[in-house]
């Protein structure tokens, strides 16, 4: 059983400061470690595969809009973000071994793309869609990515970013009914 | 001339007795053969993670009734868990026997429901009656505490809404004593009922490693031959004080793993269920529901990911705070979300009658999936 750090630290030795970003225990509970998004398939393929650490399960990966950008007001007063980033979580879990661990990965808000998981553990395929449907983070080489929960034809907006704003029609029929 | 076949693609649902809910499956058939299946959900999304940004932690609690209703104290029990994780609170150990009770009772009510739909899928219809009348009495407990029969908002950030009545603990054990012989009962109309055992030995094998990487948890990952259980393996509450078992698939009349199996444990978990709840039901101790429910949850700045073992599988809470009165995002896992996925890997090559009864076997509730 490791500590976040003890992975944190293997990891870092591993793959390197470009790739392992980051160990964040600022935030209280979970600790976080960053992972450049571009890399994030094989931190986790060694993080599955890896003999010492063995995270054979997904619990959960979700996705975050951090709202960090610079918030500007259009014409009829509506605000969007602007710039900034969206974010990835996955709390990793190893039955076998019993530790848990926390990354992130975090993509500009405007182009956002991060490697998928989905071949690594396939609990990502639905999640990964998900975030996809709810945040618009593009999940490459995802086998499947459409939309899960809302309809296929909802457009260019993802609902659950801070800056979302109810469209006022959808095929023809008025929504705030 | 050759003869020439091509696939069919079968809709089945969002309106169908089977699909318990509205989940809509696209199935590719050759001839009776499923060769594809794929799940599609949504239809009743209503973007509980959205509402949450908007309300403060309490306000929360009844919107997570709604997930899986058909165990809303579970829902609560997993949510205020997650809460007073992060915001440090320590509740009184009445609170604790309480919950466990609570909770314990609630995944009968639930697996009573998900065994006697199941055979209501494979055509038994008489199970389902008996077994809707035990729950029944499990719901006017519930009752008999909180005026609710089935969403509850019982449990509150540090506490319960209310002190358990002092009828109850005779009720509760009226009602272990009355339930018992159903199970037997059970076992005789139904589990090793021969039409049964047919339709659903062999049917839907799903293996222990497909199981762990699918995320799958709950019963369909102990009928699969994993001995995990959260209430033993990452403990909370007051779990470890108890003396029960783990009951995992062993492939009885057929496969480890099969639908049968899935069946099996749940009702081999009812009976440790009712084990739990008759090793607190005497030792409740004495003390203030109310002593540690927070005037005003002072929510420190963080993020936590917390789970409890809910009825239908690993119920996982992912709050992230920044210290105002409304989280900055709440993320649920839904046990039933993921064990869905694997529906398509399970049903491939079986019939399409056989669709029905892994579907069934793998008990789903759709407001918990869709959110």
């Amino acid at each position: 059983m490791k500590t976040s750090e003890e992975i944190y630290n293997i990891l870092k030795e591993k793959f390197g400061e470009e790739v392992i970003l980051n160990f964040n225990t600022a935030e209280p509970i979970d600790a976080i470690i960053e992972v450049n998004p571009s890399k994030i398939n094989e931190v986790s393929k060694f993080l599955r595969d890896s003999e010492e650490l063995k995270f054979d399960t997904l619990m959960l990966l979700s996705g975050v809009d951090d709202a960090n950008g610079t918030k500007v007001k259009d014409e009829n007063e509506i605000e969007t973000i602007q710039g900034g980033t969206l974010s990835v979580y996955y709390h990793c879990h190893s039955m076998e071994i019993g530790h848990k661990v926390t990354l992130r990965v975090s993509t500009p808000r405007e182009n956002p793309q991060v490697q998928s998981v989905e071949r690594i553990w396939r609990a990502a395929d639905w999640h990964e869609r998900e975030a996809f449907d709810m945040f618009g983070i593009k999940f490459l080489n995802h086998h499947d990515l459409r939309r899960i929960l809302m309809p296929d034809d909802w457009g260019e907006r993802y609902p659950l970013r801070k800056d979302y704003v109810d469209p006022e029609y959808y095929n023809g029929i008025k929504i705030p009914y | 001339m050759a003869v020439k076949t091509e696939e069919l693609v079968l809709n089945m649902g969002p309106q169908h007795p089977s699909t318990h809910g509205v989940l809509r499956l696209l199935v590719e058939l050759d001839g009776e053969l499923v060769t594809d299946v794929k799940p599609i959900i949504g239809y009743l999304h209503r973007c509980f993670e959205k509402h949450c940004e908007h309300l403060t932690y309490p306000q929360i609690i009844p919107y997570t009734d709604r997930m899986d209703y058909l165990a809303s104290m579970y829902n609560n029990f997993g949510y205020v868990t997650a809460v007073e994780k992060l915001a440090g609170i320590q509740v009184p150990e009445r609170v604790e026997y309480i919950r466990v009770i609570m909770g314990e009772l609630q995944r009968i009510a639930s697996h009573l429901i998900a065994l006697g739909t199941y055979g209501l899928d494979i055509g038994a219809f008489t199970p389902f009656l008996f077994l809707f009348r035990d729950r029944e009495k499990i719901l006017d407990l519930f009752e008999m505490t909180c005026g609710a029969r089935l969403l509850y908002n019982y449990m509150w950030v540090g506490g319960v809404s209310h002190d358990i009545p002092s009828d109850f603990v005779p009720a509760v054990k009226k009602f272990i004593k009355e339930f018992r012989p159903t199970i037997v009962e059970l076992n005789d109309l139904l589990t090793y009922n021969k039409i049964f055992v047919e339709r659903t030995a062999n049917i839907g094998i799903l293996p222990a490693e497909t199981a762990i990487n699918y995320g799958i948890t709950g019963p369909n990952l102990r009928a699969s031959g994993v001995k995990w259980d959260l209430r033993k393996n990452d403990t909370y509450s007051i779990y470890n004080k108890f003396d029960f078992e783990i009951p995992v698939g062993e492939g009885k009349v057929g496969t480890v793993g099969d639908s049968w199996d899935r069946y099996y444990v749940r009702v081999l978990e009812v009976e440790q269920s009712l084990r739990i709840i008759e090793q607190a039901i005497d030792n409740i101790p004495d003390g203030d529901v109310f002593e540690a429910v927070p005037k005003r949850i002072k929510m420190p700045k963080g993020n936590v990911y917390h789970r409890v073992e809910n009825p239908k599988g690993e119920l996982g809470y992912f709050i992230m705070s920044d210290g105002k009165n409304n989280p900055t995002r709440v993320k649920v896992r839904p046990p039933s979300f993921v064990n869905l996925a694997v529906l398509g890997e399970l049903s491939r090559g079986h019939l399409v009658a056989d669709l029905i009864a892994i579907l069934g076997s793998l008990d789903i509730v759709l407001g918990e999936i869709d959110r």
